[in-house]
């Protein structure tokens, strides 16, 4: 049984998280950052997404670069 | 959105992932069992109509800003992993999917396998192949034409494209009982990559409670500001030098 919840918690990683956490955790964190510029700030917060894969896919690239 | 744009990436998406399912279902079929391949494909598609009655109702439920949110991030996340393998293939430093290799390394490892037979199936192993290869690929298809459709508020339209795009892919699979090297899964990986990351970030950010100037016509924007920065990006990569010899790049038989 643990072996299945292990195997199926290993699946689900990869399905969503993928090859680089950085980019998840990256998608989490402009996403967060939207919510707080809009609602806690109240100030424009439509860029933050496009400046932040404009940072994060360069830099999962060249960690992919590296790890080859 | 747009119901063309909507159609053409949820085909595109499904069309790869079709691909990809049916070079594992040739290489079960052809080297252990066709009944048992084909009853792991029949399965599969049970097991995925569940999950689509069980998610489709529940997606569509949600409050749209949640939605949004939630479809943003999931497409983002996706969109950028896609996005990341496609440029490192465009640039060279990671291997072509090239879905004749993968079909022979599917195939010698089938081969190396031994048979078990059950009171269902005359094979276990090409069930099981199978049923693996069309359960992953078509989870992946289930969620993109979910989120899009979902988000869009044109489920049957995304409905439409995804199974145009399984059965014309399983049509040209049967019809040539070979892999369907000739789609150009590469480049159509770059283009779904490209998409599903604009529409992430679109709707993510509104979800997130961003007004984007202009409204829906930002996407006219966003969809090639980033097609053109991924270009660039590859043009970039293009002048690293790749792996040194003696460690090639990663192998070719990765399927996602």
């Amino acid at each position: 049984m643990a072996d299945r919840i292990r195997a199926f918690g290993a699946f689900a990683y990869d399905f969503v998280i993928g090859d680089d956490w950085w980019v998840a955790a990256g998608v989490a964190a402009g996403l967060a950052g939207t919510y707080l510029l809009a609602h806690v700030l109240a100030v424009a917060a439509w860029w933050l997404i496009p400046v932040l894969i404009a940072g994060l896919l360069p830099v999962s690239l060249w960690r992919a670069v590296r790890k080859s | 959105m747009g119901a063309g744009a909507l159609f053409i990436a949820v085909f595109l998406a499904c069309v790869v992932e079709a691909v990809e399912a049916t070079t594992i279902v040739l290489a079960a079929g052809t080297a252990r069992d066709w009944r048992s391949a084909g009853t792991g494909v029949v399965a599969a598609l049970v097991v995925l109509a569940a999950i689509t009655a069980a998610l489709g109702p529940a997606v569509s439920a949600l409050p749209i800003n949640a939605l949004r949110l939630f479809v943003g991030a999931l497409l983002l996340i996706f969109g950028l992993q896609w996005l990341r393998k496609a440029i490192l293939r465009a640039s060279g430093h990671k291997a072509l999917h090239d879905e004749d290799a993968i079909y022979r390394e599917q195939l010698a490892a089938a081969r190396s396998q031994p048979g078990h037979k059950t009171g269902l199936v005359p094979d276990l192993l090409g069930f099981t192949l199978s049923f693996k290869g069309v359960l992953l690929e078509g989870l992946e298809v289930v969620f993109i034409a979910l989120t899009f459709g979902g988000n869009a508020h044109q489920i049957p339209l995304a409905a439409l494209a995804a199974i145009s795009a399984v059965v014309l892919v399983a049509l040209a699979g049967i019809a040539i009982r070979a892999p369907l090297a000739r789609v150009p899964e590469n480049t159509m990986k770059f283009v779904v990559g490209v998409m599903l990351t604009s529409f992430g970030t679109f709707w993510g950010a509104e979800g997130a409670g961003a007004h984007w100037p202009k409204s829906d016509a930002a996407l006219l924007f966003i969809v090639p500001a980033i097609a053109a920065f991924a270009l660039g990006l590859v043009a970039v990569l293009k002048r690293v030098p790749p792996a040194p010899a003696g460690q090639p790049a990663p192998a070719v038989a990765e399927v996602r």
